[in-house]
């Protein structure tokens, strides 16, 4: 039936949209700083590097190529406001790398680098983005899967 | 104590202290204008009258300088006269805190209230092609001259609350202007090369907008680039923050309409 199908989408939409929210609302995964480091993984999820990968280059997620370089192919304008990515899986241990990704600032209070899993201690935040992190958990571990295969 | 270490204690002393006493710089030089970091065509086509998109509007501009509005039947001209003689240096001066009201006006502002007070007539919408246009035709009337606003006395709240929104972290992304336009600017973010943010060309054509377009809307575009809360046009928040720029633009020659990516 076609009209109970459109409803039937819809609910899921909305069940979807609420879940969407969930995940990535007011409420962030706790999480354990040890030195320079959050050791174990957000909510204990694993990272895909392929996922990794086309969020670190798509310009409505991570968007890092804004500021970063990193070696990938066919991407001509690369930043230059950050370190070059390409090498840092060998630089820093994968802990290292999470806690960059959640909270740079925590590291160099004075860094230009976002908070990708924040929420607190922000300012006028736009209202479509308010009340959730930059990325979701998934996205961060995926990233750092990712960014861990950068070892030269 | 020694005779040499004495004197070794005293270069030491003075080598901690000269940082101090060195006069921090004083900005006497204008910082560059965002025009320099154009390609030279684009530099080219904003010099040329006849090749500058922005020059449509300022065409419009002088057709309304001459327009009857509004109850009174006045045009700007009825009141102003020549504007090539009348409206020369005004746009070097804003924005300007209004006598009568106390308000911070920018240029739209300030023409709108000639409208409204004068004119007799309803204000021009922002980002309306009459208003960008009266802008930037009295805004041209001041190319080439050195931006110079007033930021004490009656300004100097505005400035403060201008110089404040400059500097503090604001959006998801966390960033303040002056990170942006201080720290980094020279430096490329992706395609764009990061001016020092100043508005010395504005209302400015835009490739991206295919149109002129006011200071304001370029600021909500970098308000939208941190995921930041984007004022409403002629909002307190931007007021302050356009004289604050005008200010850092202290000494940088009009160049309105500019042309920018
Ligand atoms: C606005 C600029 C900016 C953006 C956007 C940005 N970064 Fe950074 N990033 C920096 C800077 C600058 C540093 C240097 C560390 C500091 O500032 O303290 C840095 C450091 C890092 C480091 C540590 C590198 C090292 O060798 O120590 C990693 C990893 C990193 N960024 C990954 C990312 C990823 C992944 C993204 C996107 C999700 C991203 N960055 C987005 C500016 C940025
Ligand atoms: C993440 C970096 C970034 C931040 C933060 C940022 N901007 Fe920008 N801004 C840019 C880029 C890139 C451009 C386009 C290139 C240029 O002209 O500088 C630009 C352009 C401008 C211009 C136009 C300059 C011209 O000559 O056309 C102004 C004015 C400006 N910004 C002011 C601001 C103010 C005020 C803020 C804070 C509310 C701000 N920017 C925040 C990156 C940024």
């Amino acid at each position: 039936m076609r009209l109970g199908g459109k409803l039937l989408s819809g609910a899921f939409w909305l069940l979807a949209a609420l879940g969407s929210q969930n995940a990535s609302g007011a409420e962030l995964l706790p999480y354990t700083v040890r030195n320079d480091s959050v050791p174990a993984p957000l909510g204990g999820l694993s990272g895909d590097p392929r996922r990794g990968r086309d969020i670190v280059l798509d310009r409505r997620r991570g968007n890092c190529l804004i500021c970063h370089s990193a070696p990938v192919a066919g991407e001509p304008f690369q930043g230059e406001l950050g370190p070059p990515l390409a090498g840092v899986g060998s630089r820093l241990d994968a802990g290292q790398i999470r806690l960059r990704l959640i909270d740079q600032s925590r590291i160099s209070p004075r860094t230009i680098m976002p908070p990708y899993y924040r929420i607190e201690g922000l300012r006028d935040v736009d209202p479509a983005y308010r009340d959730r992190p930059a990325l979701d958990a998934q996205e961060i571990e995926d990233m750092v899967a990712y960014l861990r295969t950068l070892t030269d | 104590m020694s005779r040499g270490r004495a004197l070794a204690l005293m270069v030491m002393i003075a080598s901690l202290i000269t940082p101090l006493i060195t006069p921090l710089p004083t900005h006497a030089d204008p910082l560059p204008s965002g025009t320099g970091f154009l390609s030279e065509d684009l530099q080219a086509r904003q010099a040329d009258e006849a090749a500058n998109p922005g020059m449509l509007w300022v065409d419009e501009g002088a057709r309304l300088w001459q327009s009857p509005q509004g109850a009174t039947g006045a045009s700007c001209a009825s009141c102003h006269g020549d504007a090539t003689t009348s409206m020369r240096g005004i746009a070097t001066r804003y924005p300007a805190v209004d006598a009568t009201s106390g308000a911070l006006l920018n240029l739209e502002d300030r023409i709108n209230l000639c409208r409204t007070r004068h004119q007799k007539a309803e204000p021009y919408p922002y980002e309306s092609d009459p208003l960008l246009g009266l802008t930037a035709y009295v805004a041209r009337q001041s190319l080439g001259l050195p931006m110079d606003v007033e930021t004490g006395g009656a300004a100097a709240p505005f400035y403060a609350a201008g110089e404040a929104f400059f500097h503090r972290r604001q959006g998801q992304l966390n960033l303040s202007c002056a990170q942006c336009h201080d720290d980094n600017a020279g430096r490329s973010l992706r395609g764009d090369t990061i001016s020092h943010g100043l508005g010395n060309g504005y209302p400015a054509y835009r490739l991206e907008w295919q149109s002129l377009g006011s200071l304001q809307r370029r600021l909500r575009s970098c308000s939208f680039g941190v995921r930041a809360v984007q004022f409403d046009y002629g909002s307190p928040d931007y007021l302050a923050l356009e004289l604050y720029l005008a200010k850092r633009a202290q000494g940088v020659a009009i160049e309105t309409p500019a042309i920018r990516r």
